[in-house]
């Protein structure tokens, strides 16, 4: 391993800093400059974990802003599930006069049929 | 605040959108916060930020809540920001390479001021919101949000590999700047 990689092998999580490869492990063992950088990684990712507990502002009509966003998405939706409800009824009804006017000329040609014979 | 999201993330599935709105009201300060890490402005977070709740809004009937809302929101800004990132190079042709220099604004490095762990918290920030764009996404999103590689790569269109490529890139230019070697003083005052 050279000691540029330690970066790449660095991991955090709540617990600590560690070193995930056996092989990183091994080499800071015998590495004093990797020692001293493996420290300062330590330091710099606790320092990057305190961050998440900042909370910024987005500032005044952020809020305002979003919700009406969201009132005129909610509304785009309700118009979008209407009219696509609509279309289901109007191609139901397009279906159903189909059907009524096969049944009708289906009838009128058996009943031509018997008045022939 | 697990509890508390659960019941509105539920009703907000069902199409109840206040139960939306309230979901929005509690979690909008974290997700703005994660929206300026990641683009270093007030106006393109507020853009970010807003667009992700749009996108939230129109997928949470899709949310399956084995992630964490605020999870699940982490990702879509990540996402959001990473697209809104990219439209802007796309306009302004300018290449955002992972290795362009950062800005030449060296923060004076004030040996009692740096014993203090708010100005190093101070230093950080800025140092962060100096990072090449596709290098700060990375480390906030891993670093400080914790999200996964795998999480990471997916909502910024990248592979796994490059995203770690990245994150170790990222944290070695902070660690220069911030945590010097021996003799990467000269360097790190440099950049």
């Amino acid at each position: 391993m050279r000691c540029e990689e330690l970066a790449g092998m660095v991991t955090a999580s709540p617990q600590g800093v560690a070193v995930e490869d056996w092989r990183g492990r091994r080499h800071v063992e015998s590495c004093l400059r990797c020692q001293a950088e493996l420290a300062r990684y330590r330091k710099l990712l606790r320092t990057l974990r305190t961050l998440r507990t900042d909370v910024f502002d987005p500032g005044p009509g952020f809020v305002a802003d979003v919700l009406a966003s969201l009132e005129d998405a909610g509304e785009r939706h309700l118009l979008r599930s209407l009219l696509s409800g609509h279309k289901v009824a109007y191609v139901g009804g397009l279906a159903l006069a189909s059907a009524g006017a096969a049944g009708a000329m289906v009838i009128a040609s058996r009943t031509r049929g018997r008045m022939a014979g | 605040m697990t509890e508390i999201l659960a019941p509105l993330v539920a009703a907000a599935r069902e199409g109840d959108r206040q139960a939306f709105e309230e979901l929005f009201r509690l979690t909008s300060s974290d997700t703005y916060t994660l929206a300026y890490r990641l683009m270093g402005n007030e106006d393109d977070a507020r853009d970010v930020a807003q667009e992700a709740y749009l996108r939230a809004y129109r997928g949470i009937s899709k949310f399956r809540g084995d992630a964490r809302f605020t999870t699940w929101m982490y990702r879509i800004t990540a996402n959001c920001a990473a697209s809104h990132l990219e439209r802007r190079r796309r306009h302004r042709h300018e290449e955002l390479a992972d290795d362009a220099p950062l800005a030449d604004r060296c923060v004076e490095r004030d040996p009692q001021a740096r014993a203090d762990a708010s100005a190093v918290r101070d230093e950080l920030t800025v140092a962060l919101a100096e990072l090449p764009p596709r290098l700060r996404a990375v480390i906030v999103l891993r670093d400080i949000y914790d999200l996964p590689h795998e999480a990471i790569a997916t909502e910024l269109g990248i592979t796994e590999t490059a995203a770690k490529v990245r994150l170790h890139r990222a944290r070695a230019r902070l660690r220069e700047r911030l945590y010097p070697l021996p003799g990467e003083e000269v360097a790190a005052r440099a950049v």
